[in-house]
C-alpha cells in the first residue's frame, strides 16, 4: 500500500504539473481526488490493514492528499494566470487609433479677448454695464462735448433713423458713460463693452459694426497719474509683466487732457519691425481725464469730482491677441476659423 | 500734413535726425506717421558737363559722350538719348551708383564701347516734368531716323537730298551746325538745297549731319505732328531723353541738392482741434516748443506801387457777415505768368503739392506756410470790380476749376461778382475766373469763412479740398492779413507782377483776446504731479501763452491765449499744455485710492456666461453677426407680408440695402452663417449666438433691445432631437420649471411637422425645429438645417432658485417597464403627462425607451415603452406596492388615451 500511495502521488503530481487546460485538470482532479478517484479507492482498502499500520498509513494517505490538493491548486492558478495573459494579449489595441471625438464648442475669439478684459477690470472693482445700441445723438454726441458741427455727426459717418439726426446707431460705447453718470451713485468704476456702428465699408481692417470697450472712473481726487497706473496694470495683465507702455497727447472731445496709450511692440521689443510699422510701438487705446463740461452736463461738480475714461477697439485687440490678419474673419463665422479657438 | 524739414529750418533750428525728431514731436502731441528722405535712394550721381559727343561706331542711334564730372579725367558714357548736346549739364549716374526703385548702375560695354555709368532722365531720378517744367523735351522728325511702315511704300524715299520737297513748303534740309543757346533753345544751321537757314528752335534732338524736314515758308523745323507721322515711323525721335539741367551747379556736384532731393519730409497726423498745425509755421511753433528752441518768424514787407487805386478797382460786400467773419484781398497788376523758381517748386513738391505757375504756386505756398487758404482769380472776370460774398441761389450753377458743373443751394457760400458766382467760397475757385497764360491782373483773396458752412457745402458737393479741410476746423481770423501780404511779397520777390498799394479788409467779427486763469495747484491735483508753478508758466511760455507781465509767478495768474489756439478755453486745456510739454511719460503712474467699489457681473451677465458655457459643452460654437440685415431677409424666412415683426427700424443712410434695417429676428443672421458654412463645404456646424434684436417702440423713440439665444446646426448626427437636447440642457442649466414642448406648425420658417413651441408655464420661451426646406432653399441650402430661437429675457425671468441639495435615496427603487399600444396621433408627451398624473408619490422617474411600429402592432398604432422608477423615501417598497402603482397608471392610460398594455 505504501508503494501504491507513492505511485499515485508521483503519477498525479506529474500529471498536474504537465496539464495544459482547465478541463483536463478537472478530469485529473476527479481521477485522483474524486469520490471515485484512485486515492479514495485506495483508502477504502485501509480496513485490511493492521491496527498498527492504520494510523501510519492514514497519516501517509493524508499527506499524499494534501500534496495533491496543493499541486492541483497551484496548477489551477497557473492555468488561470496564463489564460488571463492570453486574453489580455488578444485584447491588445492599436492605441494610435484616434479617440472617439468629443465635440466641444468654442467661444468666439472676440469674446475670449473681451472676457479677459472684463476679468481684469472686475478684479479692480469695476462693474460691467450695457446700454442701448439704438441711441440718442444727444447722448452719443452732445453730452460728450461733440457739438452740432462735429464732423463725426455727418451722415457720411454715422447711421441715422430720422431726418432730424436725433436717433442713431451709437458710434461709440461712450454714451453708456453718460447714462452711468446720470444714473449711478458716485464713485463710479465701470466698463462697458458693446457693438458700435460707423459708416465704413468692409475691408481687412474695417467693418460697419465693431466692438468697443469703454471704461470710466469718477471719484474725488482722481488723477491722470491714476489713469496711467491703472492702464499700465491692464497692459501688463494683457501682454505680460514688464510690458512697456507710453502715453502720447491726443484729442478727444470728451476728455482733456487726452492721450493715446501705446504698448511696446512685443515682436521687436521697440526696435521697429513690420508688426509695428517700424515705430517700435503699437497703439492700444485712447484715454483722458473726463472733460469738466461733460461732468457738468451730468450734474457732477468738476470742482469736487474728477474722473478718467478710456476706450478701445476690441477687434484690434482680438486680432492682435490671436494674430488674425483680416477683420472679415471675425464676422464671417467659418467653423474652420471658429474651431481654432 | 507733410512738412519739409528744410522749410521748417527757416523758422526754427532743429538738428535732430528724422527718428529723434519724429519721436519728440509725437510725444509732445504732433503724431508723426512717417518720415522720408527724398534722396535716400540716390547715391553717387553727380552733375556732369558734356565735353564731346561722337556717334557710336557700331550703332545707328547711340552716342558716345565724354563728361566732365569734376575729376582730372573725363568720363566716357554711352547713351541712346538724342536730346543732349556738347556743353549740356546733365545728371550722371557714375559707376556703382544707385537710383530710385533700387536701381544699381555699374560700368559696362554697350556694343563694344565702354560706358562708365548712365546719363539720367527726370523719371530715373524719381522726378517729373511738373517738378522741372523746363525739362519738357520736344523732338524734331529727323529724316535719317525714318522707318516706313510699309517698306514697299515709303512716304519719304531713302537718302533724300537737301531740297527734296516733302509736301508744299516742307523740304528736306541738311543740318550743318547746332548751337545750344543755354535756355533750352538751339540755333540750327541747315541747308535746304542751296539755301542756308538758321532756325531757333526748342526741338532738342537735332545734331550736325541730321536731315530735318524744314517748313521753308514758316522757317520752322517740323515735328512728327507737323508731318502727321506716327511714332513708329521715327522710332528715336521721342519726346523723352536726358534731363538737361538749367541749374546753378558745377561738374561734380552731388545731384541731390541740385534737384532739391536733399530734403527730408515728415508726415504728421494732426488732430482736428489743432488746425493751426496744418501749416509750416504752426508746426514750427510746435517744434520750437518741443525742442525749446527760438522761433524766428518773418514779417512780410510789400513795396507796392502798382498802377491804380485799390479802392477804385475793387469793392467787397459781405451780405452774410456771420458766414464770412473776415475778407481780406489785395491786387497785383501786369502779372507775368510763368513757372515759379526752383526753390519754391521744390518746397511745394516736398509738401505734396504740384507746381503749376508762379501765381497759383504762390497761393499754395502761402497756404502751406501760414495755413491760410488763399485764392487768386483773374480780375478781368470780376464784373463791375465788385466781389460779393453771398449765399448761392437755389439751383445756381458754377463750373469749378476741376471742370465739374456744381449745382448749388443757399446753404453754400459763393464768391460772386455783380452778376454771377466766380468761386465756391473756401472750397474751390470757378473755371470762369481761373488764372491763365494771359492773365494780367490778379485778385488775391485771403478770407475767413464759417467752418460749419464750408464743411457742409464740401460734404454736400462731395469735394473736400485742402482749403475746405482747413476752413472746416476753424481758422485764426488774424491770419488773413499777414498771409495776403506774404503772397504779395512773394509776387515781388519772383518778379511776377506789380502789387497795388493798400488792402481791402472787411472785418465782420473782431476776435477778442482770450484770457483764462492759470492755477498751478489745481493742475497738479488733476495730473497727479508735483510740478513747480514757475516751471508750468515756463512750459506755457513755450507755446506763447503768457501772463500779462510775461513772468513765472508762484501761484494762480491770468494768462493770455494766442489767437491761433482756439482750442485752449479752460483750465483743463492748460493742464494738457503743461502735461504734454512736461512729458506725459514723466507723469507718475499711481494706483487708485479712494472708496473701494464692488465690481462683478450682474445676475443677467452671469446667466449669459453660463448659457454660453452650456452651448459650448453641447458642441455649439459662438458666432457674432451684424445687427442690421436686408429687408428681403423677412421674405427669405417666409414671414407673412403682414407679420407685425416686419416693422423694423430703418437706417436712412445705410451702407447698402443688405445692411439697411435693424433685425427683429436673429434667424436670418444664423441661416446666413449656416449657408456660408455649407457653401464652404464644411461638413457640419453647430453654432450659437447671444445677440440682440431691435424692436421699434422703445423708450424715448429708441428701440427695445431684447437678447436672443439662437442655435443653428446641420450635418451628420444632427436631427430634431439633437438640437432639442441642447435646448433641454440649457433649460436645465437655468433650472427653468414647467417647461413644455408642443407641436407648433405656425412658424412659417420651420418645418410644420418638426417644430416645437417651448414654454415655461404660460410664457413663450421660443421655438426649436427643423428649418422649412423652402427657407433653406432661399439661402441656397439643400441640407436639413436646425435652429432654435429662445428669448434670453424670458429664460432669465424663469430661472429657478439656487441649488439646494436633495438627499440621495436611502432605499432601493423598483423598476417597471411598460409598453402600451396607442393610436399614432397620441404624443409621447401626452402619454408621459398621463403617467405622471396617474402615478402616486412613489413614481419618481418616467423615461421613454422605445417606440415600435410594425409586426404585432396594428397599422395606425404604435407601441410606446417607458421605464418607470418607483421608490419610497422611508422604506423599501414591496413588489406588490409597485405592481399596484403600475396597474393604476395603466388604467389611466387606457381610460384617458386608449393606450393598452401590449
Amino acid at each position: 500500500m505504501r508503494e501504491q500511495l507513492a505511485k499515485i502521488r508521483a503519477e498525479a503530481l506529474a500529471a498536474f504539473e504537465s496539464v495544459q487546460d482547465a478541463a483536463r485538470l478537472d478530469e485529473l482532479r476527479v481521477k485522483y481526488l474524486g469520490k471515485k478517484g484512485e486515492l479514495t479507492a485506495l483508502l477504502k482498502q485501509m480496513g485490511r490493514l493492521t491496527p498498527e499500520e492504520r494510523p501510519v498509513m492514514g497519516q501517509l494517505a493524508n499527506d499524499v492528499r494534501a500534496a495533491l490538493e496543493g499541486a492541483l491548486e497551484a496548477s489551477s492558478k497557473k492555468l488561470e494566470a496564463s489564460a488571463l495573459e492570453r486574453r489580455l494579449q488578444n485584447e491588445a489595441l492599436d492605441v494610435t487609433i484616434p479617440g472617439r471625438a468629443v465635440s466641444i464648442g468654442r467661444q468666439h475669439p472676440m469674446n475670449i479677448a473681451l472676457d479677459e478684459l472684463k476679468d481684469i477690470f472686475i478684479g479692480m472693482g469695476f462693474q460691467v454695464l450695457d446700454g442701448p445700441e439704438v441711441e440718442l445723438a444727444e447722448l452719443n454726441f452732445d453730452r460728450l462735448n461733440a457739438g452740432e458741427g462735429h464732423p463725426s455727426r455727418d451722415w457720411s459717418d454715422t447711421f441715422y433713423f430720422d431726418r432730424d439726426s436725433r436717433v442713431m446707431l451709437r458710434s461709440q460705447t461712450s454714451p453708456i458713460q453718460v447714462r452711468a453718470m446720470d444714473a449711478l451713485p458716485l464713485p463710479i468704476r465701470m466698463v462697458a463693452p458693446g457693438r458700435v456702428y460707423r459708416k465704413d465699408e468692409v475691408d481687412a481692417t474695417h467693418s460697419p459694426m465693431f466692438h468697443q470697450v469703454e471704461g470710466m472712473v469718477i471719484d474725488k481726487g482722481v488723477t491722470m497719474a491714476d489713469l496711467k497706473g491703472t492702464l499700465n496694470t491692464v497692459a501688463e495683465q494683457l501682454f505680460g509683466e514688464g510690458t512697456k507702455t507710453r502715453f502720447r497727447p491726443h484729442h478727444f472731445p470728451f476728455t482733456e487732457p487726452s492721450c493715446e496709450m501705446d504698448v511696446q511692440c512685443h515682436k521687436c521689443g521697440g526696435v521697429g519691425c513690420s508688426t509695428c510699422k517700424g515705430e517700435g510701438w503699437i497703439e492700444l487705446l485712447g484715454a483722458g481725464m473726463i472733460h469738466p463740461r461733460v461732468l457738468e452736463m451730468s450734474g457732477i461738480d468738476p470742482e469736487v469730482y474728477s474722473g478718467w475714461a478710456f476706450g478701445f477697439g476690441l477687434e484690434r485687440l482680438a486680432l492682435r491677441r490671436f494674430k488674425i490678419d483680416d477683420m472679415r474673419l471675425i464676422f464671417e463665422n467659418d467653423v474652420r476659423f471658429l474651431e481654432q479657438f | 500734413m507733410k512738412l519739409s524739414r528744410k522749410w521748417l529750418n527757416e523758422f526754427v533750428t532743429v538738428d535732430a535726425n528724422d527718428k529723434d525728431f519724429a519721436e519728440a514731436m509725437t510725444l509732445s502731441g504732433s503724431k508723426v506717421e512717417g518720415t522720408e528722405d527724398l534722396g535716400a535712394e540716390i547715391s553717387n550721381v553727380a552733375a556732369g558737363r558734356i565735353t564731346a559727343m561722337e556717334r557710336h561706331p557700331d550703332s545707328d542711334h547711340m552716342w558716345v559722350c565724354q563728361l566732365d564730372v569734376g575729376r582730372d579725367e573725363p568720363v566716357q558714357i554711352v547713351t541712346g538719348a538724342w536730346n543732349i548736346h556738347v556743353g549740356d549739364m546733365v545728371p550722371v549716374a557714375l559707376h556703382k551708383s544707385t537710383l530710385p526703385g533700387g536701381k544699381r548702375i555699374e560700368k559696362g560695354k554697350l556694343r563694344g564701347v565702354l560706358s562708365n555709368g548712365m546719363l539720367c532722365s527726370l523719371s530715373e531720378l524719381g522726378l517729373d516734368e511738373r517738378d522741372f517744367p523746363y525739362a519738357v523735351i520736344e523732338a524734331a522728325a529727323l529724316l535719317n531716323d525714318y522707318k516706313p511702315i510699309d517698306p514697299e511704300k515709303p512716304s519719304i524715299p531713302q537718302g533724300v537730298t537737301p531740297g527734296y520737297q516733302i509736301s508744299g513748303s516742307v523740304k528736306a534740309a541738311f543740318v550743318t551746325k547746332v548751337e545750344s543757346l543755354g535756355d533750352g533753345r538751339f540755333a540750327v544751321s541747315c541747308d535746304s538745297g542751296g539755301t542756308c537757314h538758321t532756325i531757333t528752335t526748342a526741338l532738342a534732338n537735332i545734331h550736325a549731319h541730321d536731315t530735318v524736314a524744314l517748313d521753308t515758308a514758316r522757317e520752322r523745323i517740323c515735328t512728327l505732328a507737323d508731318l502727321r507721322a506716327e511714332q513708329r515711323e521715327f522710332p528715336h525721335c521721342i519726346p523723352d531723353g536726358i534731363f538737361v539741367l538749367q541749374e546753378d551747379c558745377k561738374p561734380g556736384d552731388d545731384i541731390r541738392p541740385v534737384t532739391g532731393l536733399d530734403d527730408h519730409v515728415v508726415e504728421f497726423e494732426i488732430t482736428p482741434n489743432r488746425p493751426d498745425c496744418l501749416s509750416v509755421i504752426g508746426l514750427a511753433r510746435e517744434a520750437s516748443a518741443t525742442f525749446d528752441q527760438p522761433l524766428t518768424l518773418h514779417t512780410p514787407t510789400v513795396r507796392g506801387g502798382g498802377p491804380g487805386n485799390l479802392a477804385e478797382l475793387l469793392d467787397v460786400e459781405t451780405p452774410d457777415p456771420d458766414l464770412c467773419p473776415r475778407y481780406t484781398a489785395r491786387m497785383v497788376r501786369n502779372v507775368r505768368i510763368g513757372p515759379s523758381p526752383k526753390w519754391m517748386r521744390e518746397r511745394l513738391r516736398a509738401m505734396g503739392v504740384r507746381p503749376i505757375n508762379n501765381i497759383v504756386d504762390i497761393t499754395n505756398y502761402v497756404m502751406l506756410e501760414y495755413g491760410q487758404p488763399m485764392h487768386a482769380f483773374d480780375y478781368r472776370y470780376v464784373k463791375g470790380g465788385k466781389i460779393v460774398v453771398r449765399r448761392a441761389q437755389e439751383g445756381e450753377e458754377l463750373t469749378t476749376l476741376d471742370g465739374n458743373v456744381r449745382k448749388l443751394t443757399p446753404n453754400m457760400l459763393v464768391i460772386a461778382d455783380e452778376t454771377r458766382a466766380v468761386g465756391l467760397a473756401g472750397i474751390m475757385g470757378g473755371e470762369n475766373s481761373e488764372i491763365v497764360e494771359d492773365t494780367a491782373d490778379v485778385v488775391f483773396e485771403s478770407a475767413n469763412f464759417d467752418g460749419t458752412c464750408i464743411r457742409k457745402a464740401a460734404l454736400a458737393l462731395g469735394m473736400r479740398t485742402e482749403a475746405s479741410a482747413k476752413f472746416e476746423k476753424g481758422l485764426d481770423p488774424l491770419n488773413t492779413l499777414p498771409a495776403v501780404d506774404r503772397a504779395c511779397e512773394l509776387v515781388e520777390l519772383l518778379g511776377a507782377g506789380e502789387v497795388v498799394d493798400g488792402v481791402i479788409d472787411v472785418l465782420n467779427h473782431v476776435p477778442q483776446p482770450r484770457t483764462i486763469t492759470m492755477d498751478p495747484e489745481r493742475i497738479n491735483a488733476l495730473l497727479g504731479t508735483d510740478i513747480e508753478a514757475a516751471d508750468m508758466y515756463r512750459y506755457l511760455e513755450r507755446v506763447e501763452i503768457h501772463t500779462e507781465n510775461r513772468d513765472f509767478p508762484n501761484g494762480p495768474a491770468p494768462v493770455a491765449i494766442p489767437s491761433w489756439r482756439s482750442d485752449v478755453l479752460a483750465m483743463a486745456d492748460l493742464a494738457e499744455e503743461v502735461a504734454r510739454l512736461h512729458g506725459y511719460n514723466n507723469i507718475p503712474a499711481t494706483l487708485m485710492r479712494g472708496e473701494t467699489t464692488r465690481g462683478g457681473y450682474t445676475p443677467a451677465q452671469q446667466a449669459e456666461r453660463r448659457l454660453g458655457a452650456v452651448c459650448r459643452a453641447c458642441g455649439y460654437s459662438e458666432i457674432i453677426t451684424y445687427s442690421f440685415i436686408s429687408p428681403s431677409c423677412y421674405d427669405k424666412i417666409r414671414w407673412a407680408p403682414d407679420e407685425p415683426l416686419r416693422q423694423s427700424l430703418r437706417i436712412l443712410n445705410p451702407l447698402g440695402e443688405d445692411t439697411s434695417i435693424m433685425r427683429t429676428t436673429t434667424l436670418p443672421s444664423m441661416l446666413e452663417v449656416l449657408a456660408r458654412n455649407v457653401n464652404y463645404r464644411n461638413r457640419a456646424a453647430r453654432l450659437y449666438e447671444v445677440g440682440k434684436i431691435y424692436l421699434p417702440g422703445g423708450p424715448g423713440g429708441l428701440a427695445n433691445e431684447p437678447r436672443m439665444l439662437t442655435l443653428g446646426a446641420y450635418g451628420e448626427d444632427m436631427d430634431f432631437f439633437a438640437i432639442k437636447g441642447a435646448v433641454e440642457a440649457l433649460l436645465k442649466e437655468l433650472r427653468v420649471k414647467d417647461v413644455t414642448f408642443e407641436a407648433y406648425g405656425e412658424d412659417p420658417s420651420y418645418h410644420p411637422g418638426r417644430c416645437a413651441a417651448v414654454r415655461a408655464g404660460e410664457d413663450w420661451l421660443g421655438v426649436v425645429g427643423q428649418i422649412h426646406p423652402l427657407t433653406a432653399a432661399a439661402y441656397g441650402v439643400e441640407e436639413d438645417l436646425y435652429c432654435a430661437e429662445l428669448s434670453f429675457d424670458t429664460l432669465l425671468a424663469h430661472q429657478g432658485p439656487g441649488v439646494e441639495y436633495a438627499p440621495l435615496p436611502r432605499f432601493p427603487a423598483a423598476a417597471r417597464d411598460i409598453a402600451v399600444v396607442c393610436r399614432e396621433e397620441i404624443t409621447v408627451g401626452a402619454l408621459e403627462a398621463c403617467i405622471r398624473r396617474a402615478g402616486g408619490k412613489l413614481l419618481r422617474e418616467t423615461a421613454l425607451f422605445d417606440i415600435y411600429r410594425g409586426q404585432g402592432v396594428a397599422a395606425g398604432s404604435k407601441s410606446v415603452a417607458f421605464s418607470l422608477t418607483l421608490r419610497a423615501d422611508d422604506r423599501s417598497i414591496t413588489a406588490g406596492e409597485a405592481d399596484e402603482e403600475v396597474k393604476t397608471i395603466l388604467a389611466a392610460l387606457e381610460a384617458e388615451l386608449g393606450a393598452v398594455l401590449r
